[in-house]
């Protein structure tokens, strides 16, 4: 036991470096962090005021809620959506998506940026819905 | 490990702390509640058991008869075109009558009958090949409609649906289909693929959904007919009642669902 010192001097070094990103952030560089990105809604999206379900669960749930849409409408055919409130929607990305939501730069890629998705909806889909470009 | 009555109330202290972490963790982390949000057929759907078609090649006589349903079918889904045909995609498309029918080998038969384009799509088979033979189920024999559907978020390109197809009905992305596509032309309600799927006819099951007939029979000015094989009183069966149909390689048991009138 008599590396004991180096052991330990080893240990503190290792968890220094390992922890380093931590104590960087909020010792040297506090209040730097990229800030949350502000999603951009269309007068359409403004107008209707909700999205097919409540905005908070638009906002954790999305993509669980377009995964079971392709799934039961791919594989059920069962492509009409209803909501609590009982209003139907055509589960359909491009089509009722992106119908209000027709800025995909501002509102979708914005925040999939943010926190570093990148979902491949867009090699099939098309981003335009109305062919506007 | 030796075992005595201390260490069992210890053990029994632990599992209790435990247990009475449930509660916390379920207000952590509780899965989310669907509400009661659901997904079904829409209003306007179309409704059939086995969807099957009936094409009269009787009355598509040159191949400016076929075009126009062909370039319907293709500008509704997308379908690239290509000029090199290592790369073609086809979803509906017309062949020669000894391509479409090669068990058919009498000798001496009607010119007129020989010479016609014939009109070549997937069979919908009832007994599908390219189903067993897809390692993911991205193609499957949809049971609410009888459709053979792609799923392409699935897709593997491993193509053994195409290797197993006995109709050539499928084809690979060999390059990507956006290439292939005039951007103005594009059908922005539908998506286009990627490269490394394999595509085929969807029978327009987006199409049924919405209360349409697919693409190439409303074009077809009723020379083809669409309807539910199940059904006793559908306008297909009453064609196939009134006339005498063949289909593609019937010998081979797959039960194709579109059928011919010669």
């Amino acid at each position: 036991m008599n590396d004991k010192k180096w052991i330990v001097l080893g240990l503190v070094i290792f968890l220094g470096l390992f922890t380093f990103p931590l104590w960087y952030n909020l010792l040297v560089r506090p209040g730097t962090a990229a800030p949350a990105p502000e999603v951009v809604l269309t007068d359409k999206a403004k107008a209707a005021r909700q999205c097919v379900m409540p905005t908070e669960f638009m906002k954790t749930d999305h993509m669980q809620l377009l995964d079971e849409w392709r799934l039961k409408m791919v594989r059920e055919g069962t492509g009409t959506f209803v909501n609590p409130e009982g209003k139907m929607f055509a589960a359909s990305l491009s089509n009722t998506c992106l119908d209000c939501h027709s800025n995909k730069a501002e509102f979708c890629d914005r925040c999939h940026d943010y926190v570093s998705v990148a979902p491949y909806c867009w090699d099939c889909h098309l981003d335009n819905p109305k062919g506007e470009r | 490990m030796e075992s005595s009555r201390r260490r069992f109330m210890k053990m029994a202290g632990i599992a209790a702390v435990g247990l009475s972490a449930q509660p916390v963790i379920k207000a952590v982390a509780a899965a989310p509640t669907n509400g009661t949000h659901s997904l079904q057929k829409g209003p306007k759907a179309l409704i059939g058991s086995q969807w099957a078609m009936v094409i009269d090649t009787r009355r598509f006589k040159t191949e400016r008869d076929v075009a126009p349903l062909i370039e319907a079918c293709h500008k509704t889904h997308n379908v690239p075109h290509f000029s090199d045909r290592r790369h073609e995609i086809k979803w509906l498309w017309e062949t020669h009558f000894h391509n479409a029918f090669p068990d058919i080998v009498n000798p001496h038969m009607s010119e007129e009958a020989e010479h016609r384009p014939y009109l070549v799509l997937c069979n919908h088979c009832e007994n599908p090949p390219c189903v067993r033979a897809c390692p993911t189920k991205a193609t499957f024999k949809r049971q609410s409609d009888g459709i053979v559907v792609m799923d392409m978020h699935r897709c593997i390109g491993c193509r053994f649906c195409m290797a197993a197809c006995p109709y050539g009905a499928r084809s690979f992305n060999f390059r990507d289909p956006r290439q292939g596509l005039v951007e103005k032309e594009m059908n922005p309600q539908y998506p286009t693929r990627m490269k490394g799927v394999v595509e085929k006819c969807n029978f327009c099951s987006e199409r049924l959904s919405e209360g349409l007939m697919p693409a190439c029979v409303e074009a077809s000015k009723g020379a083809i007919v669409f309807g539910d094989l199940r059904d006793p009183n559908s306008e297909v069966r009453r064609v196939l009642r009134e006339n005498f149909t063949i289909r593609r390689k019937s010998g081979l048991g797959t039960e194709p669902c579109v059928y011919y009138i010669v």
